[in-house]
């Protein structure tokens, strides 16, 4: 049977603020356990919430972002749960009227079709605490440096079909917020977190069919293996005729294998009710628009503006945009060496791997993008060639000076002088007489050869255009 | 001394007739002499007490002229109070020292009262009797058989028996005010929100005030003015201007409309305690208020809507004593689950469960719509009737509670004990002030007029009571504790 797969995502990404949702507590992450944690998210008797008007802004920026219905009169909830990382006993929630309604977000899949996923909803919530079960025999530790800190819970509509959709829309979401600058989207410490709502159906049935939640999914890689083990496990039932079992399930990385965790069937009935220590939060239309005007232009408004103003492939569009950090770098690199293209190809290829190889962030560069614009400036002004540019770049690496001192210093500088490459040439041609003799009598390949003869002898500074000019002229 | 109201006592210091440390002796005394029967202290300051009366002097010397410098109070033991045990009422806090002070205990400290201890109340503030104290329950000083009322019962007798000069209570059905009408002292629940409840041990959030019990309607001026207030720390609390409550107390009552609300002099009333509200209703007519009777239709539901929104909130508020952090831990648990099982089954009272099974049953799937959602509505239809009414009036008055202190030990069924709070609930569910004053004694016992007031006025609902305290003297009747002497 031909199966299709639905999946919607929810995605929690914890919010930037100095101090936490309700509390002043810092938030910084990797503190000593519990050195982050006051009366408030202690849960002493007698103290109260009092909402961070930052956190609310963040939530507001990323409703207008994906042009979602803002929630002008939104209600924190009480989710009721015993655990010992909850302090209060209670999460505090947004239930029935969130900060975010409705949006979209599009994402491109890989034939470069555009599809649109619609977001159900986003609302606040704080994040517990830690349980530590290493270091305590017999005994469990609690770490509440995280209870409390602020979270955006982004709901999709299940319209995802597969795991490299739903890989799509998490990177689109990761690009998103980093350009709003809400989180710093980091999967690996947890600052944005994936759980899956993954079942499917036989193609061409309307109805969904059972889900299993997947959670614990803290890479994009790993995105993609659960969605993918936990397809064909559904598939490996039903076509053994079983049934699914709504239920949630563990993602281990380290076994590629999805676990179940608790039955859905016995669910907890975690009693919401509207918290009654916070009154509603009321926004106004002039509260609104100030945090619209703030808006950043958007990874797909400023994709548009690369493609119609630089000229560049939508592909090389589409890269150089996937983070603020790295367009905001290839719009300097424009400004010193006016060549677009070739700034794009530069930043997406050498820097981009440059960065990758060493795992950086962009800001962590040794070449930052004043410096690659004047390198390439200097390949647009015969300085240097293109080769020669990349040992430079090499250079640059281990010396923070400028450009031109770098060329200067190690005698990269390109000959451009005519006597000097002629005398090149003519050396070259005297010494391989036999070569000569070849391509004078039709054996045109020879030529690559005296041209790598007259390069290797100029240690690769030669001008390239010149060198071929005067091999032509006195090949003849 | 002790048995002056603060705004004499204040007056004294002023004057230097008497210095706060001999006043704090005093009551010192006094509480020696007598707490050990009424129980109305469950933790008595005594050295902190001396240090700040010391404290008060000395600031009184360098030309501090705040009102309440050197009076000194009792908090009910709800309010978190900076290296003193603060229990509720229970044994799930019976060891729990908070490391901060309420915003009220903050406040009281910045005027320079002194504190003489933290006062006995139901746990957490649930009953109408203070017999659910894991303390023990509190002796009503006009007849050591009867109960106090509840729960702030501890503050109510403590001011009644002049085992302080004034007291601090919260009132989330009427514990402040029906305590108050038992022990003859005069209880006042602000307008929600007026004080902050930063620190005040929550019991049901949305109906929980804090407010003052002591000796007259000038004195629970002198304390809100120090109580009240927006506070950040409280999201909850009010932004609305406070005044000097003392300046208005004085203002005429000529042509002052009261409301009487029919449903509060029906079935269910005593004949004497009603006898003696009607005896009040003519002071206010010899003062110039004309009097009316109106109606609050949906009073009848009041007690039930409280019942099902009062234990929600409740059932949550109370989740965080799970014996992980603070507070009681059973011995020797062997796992998670058998931890929170017994801390909470061994910390907790009957009457704190009960709340909490009932809470969370209202609270759950399936029932939520029938019990939380219907009350909210039931909620909002008892504030309306509040609303229309006072397009008419200015105060409604009533009785605070249908009869005088109870026997200890009189109603073991709880329904019966929360019928005890019918005229006063409605007042909290609509957010409303209300003030419980003396008005009367039957059989030797004190009882209590009740006067509700509009949102936030506040100022109107003292000056009233103020003028039927100076014209009448049942507020200044003492119980008489020779008999306790041992």
């Amino acid at each position: 049977m031909q199966w299709e797969t639905v999946i919607g995502l929810e995605v929690h990404v914890q919010l930037a603020t100095k101090s936490k949702l309700f509390s002043g507590s810092c938030t910084t992450f990797g503190a000593e356990p519990n050195t982050q944690a006051n009366i408030f998210d202690l849960a002493l008797p007698g103290t109260l919430p009092v909402l961070n008007a930052d956190a609310l802004k963040m939530a507001v920026r990323f409703g207008l972002a994906i042009g979602a219905e803002i929630g002008m009169r939104s209600v924190f909830d009480r989710k009721n749960y015993f655990y010992p990382d909850l302090p209060k006993g209670y999460q505090v929630t947004q239930l029935d009227f969130p900060i975010v309604g409705k949006g979209e977000l599009s994402i491109e899949l890989e034939d470069g079709v555009e599809k649109i996923i619609g977001v159900t909803r986003a609302h606040m919530e704080e994040d517990a605490g830690k349980s530590l079960h290493k270091d305590f025999q017999g005994a469990t530790g609690i770490d509440l440096n995280r209870a409390g800190t602020p979270l955006l819970e982004i709901v999709s509509e299940p319209e995802l079909r597969s795991a490299k959709e739903a890989v799509a829309y998490l990177k689109k979401l990761h690009s998103i917020i980093r350009y709003l600058d809400i989180s710093d989207g980091n999967m690996a410490q947890g600052s944005m977190r994936c759980d899956a709502n993954v079942s499917i159906r036989p193609v061409g049935e309307s109805e969904f069919g059972t889900r299993a939640e997947i959670k614990n999914i803290n890479s994009f890689k790993f995105v993609e293996k659960a969605i993918n083990h936990e397809v064909q496990r559904q598939q490996d039932i039903l076509e053994e005729g079983g049934r699914i079992v709504q239920e949630t399930r563990l993602y281990d990385s380290d076994l590629d294998e999805t676990r179940s965790m608790r039955s859905k069937e016995v669910a907890n009935d975690y009693r919401y009710f509207p918290e009654p220590d916070l009154l509603p939060v009321v926004i106004d239309g002039a509260y609104v628009n100030a945090i619209r005007e703030t808006l950043p232009e958007l990874p797909d408004a400023k994709r548009a503006r690369f493609v119609e103003q630089y000229k560049l492939s939508d592909y090389d569009a589409g890269v150089l945009v996937t983070s603020r950090e790295l367009a905001e770098f290839y719009e300097v690199v424009v400004t010193k060496c006016d060549d677009p293209k070739l700034a794009a190809n530069w930043v997406t290829v050498e820097l981009q791997g440059l960065i990758n190889k060493n795992n950086w962030d962009i800001s962590q560069s040794p070449i930052q993008a004043g410096r690659l614009g004047d390198l390439i400036a200097r390949i647009l002004d015969n300085t240097i060639s293109g080769k020669i540019a990349k040992t430079v770049f090499e250079a640059m690496l281990e010396d923070a000076s400028g450009v031109d001192s770098i060329i200067e210093r190690k005698g990269l500088k390109q000959v451009t002088d005519s006597g000097e490459i002629e005398a090149l040439v003519d050396e070259v041609i005297t010494n391989n007489p036999e070569q000569v003799e070849q391509y004078r009598s039709g054996k045109e390949k020879v030529f690559g050869f005296f041209v790598g003869q007259a390069m290797k002898a100029s240690k690769g500074k030669a001008n390239p255009a010149q060198l071929n000019d005067l091999l032509k002229q006195k090949l003849k | 001394m002790i048995e002056k109201t603060v705004a004499e006592l204040s007056t004294a210091l002023a004057r230097g007739d008497i210095s706060s440390v001999e006043l704090t002796q005093a009551y010192l005394h006094r509480i020696n002499q007598y707490n050990s029967h009424l129980n109305t202290y469950i933790t008595i300051c005594e050295d902190t007490a001396l240090k700040q009366a010391r404290a008060a002097d000395k600031s009184r010397s360098e030309g501090n002229c705040n009102p309440l410098l050197g009076v000194p109070l009792a908090h009910k033991d709800i309010f978190c109070t900076k290296g003193i045990t603060t229990t509720c009422g229970s044994r799930m806090l019976h060891n729990f020292v908070s490391p901060y002070d309420a915003t009220v205990v903050e406040k009281f400290n910045a005027a320079g009262v002194v504190t003489l201890g933290k006062t006995n109340m139901d746990e957490f503030a649930m009953g109408s009797s203070n017999e659910t104290s894991y303390f023990g329950p509190v002796k009503n000083p006009w007849d050591s058989s009867r109960v106090p009322g509840g729960s702030s019962g501890g503050s109510a007798a403590a001011v009644a028996a002049d085992l302080c000069a004034m007291a601090t209570g919260t009132d989330t059905g009427g514990s402040i005010r029906q305590p108050a009408a038992f022990c003859g002292v005069t209880g006042f629940k602000p307008s929600y929100g007026r004080v902050s409840r930063w620190g005040m041990i929550a019991f049901a959030s949305s109906l929980d005030q804090a407010g003052p019990i002591c000796k007259s309607a000038e004195d629970a001026a002198m304390m809100l003015n120090v109580m009240a207030g927006l506070d950040e720390k409280d999201s909850t609390s009010a932004d609305k201007a406070t005044v000097d409550y003392t300046r208005t107390l004085n203002d005429s009552l000529e042509g002052l409309k009261i409301g009487i609300p029919r449903q509060h002099f029906a079935e269910g009333l005593s004949a004497e305690v009603e006898q003696k509200i009607r005896d009040a209703l003519k002071v206010f007519e010899s003062l110039g208020a004309t009097i009316k009777e109106i109606d609050l239709p949906n009073n009848h539901l009041s007690v039930s809507a409280y019942y099902v929104i009062a234990p929600a909130e409740a059932s949550a508020n109370l989740s965080r004593y799970d014996g992980v952090r603070y507070g009681y831990r059973c011995d020797g648990p062997v796992d998670l689950e058998d931890m929170y099982k017994r801390s909470r089954s061994e910390g907790f009272g009957e009457e704190v469960k009960r709340r909490i099974m009932v809470g969370t049953y209202a609270l759950s799937a399936g029932f939520y719509d029938a019990y939380y959602r219907k009350a909210q509505k039931i909620r909002r239809l008892i504030r309306n009737d509040f609303l229309s009414v006072f397009k008419e009036v200015d105060v409604i008055l009533g009785p605070t509670s249908p009869h005088t202190a109870f026997e200890l030990g009189a109603k073991s069924d709880p329904v019966a004990m929360y019928l005890e709070d019918i005229y006063t609930i409605a007042v909290n569910l609509a957010g409303l002030p209300g003030i419980s004053i003396p008005a009367g004694i039957v059989s030797g016992l004190p009882i209590g007029l009740h006067m509700v007031g509009s949102d936030f006025n506040e100022a109107k609902v003292l000056n009233v009571a103020h003028q039927f305290q100076i014209n009448t003297d049942w507020h200044s009747r003492k119980p008489n504790l020779i008999a306790m002497e041992g």
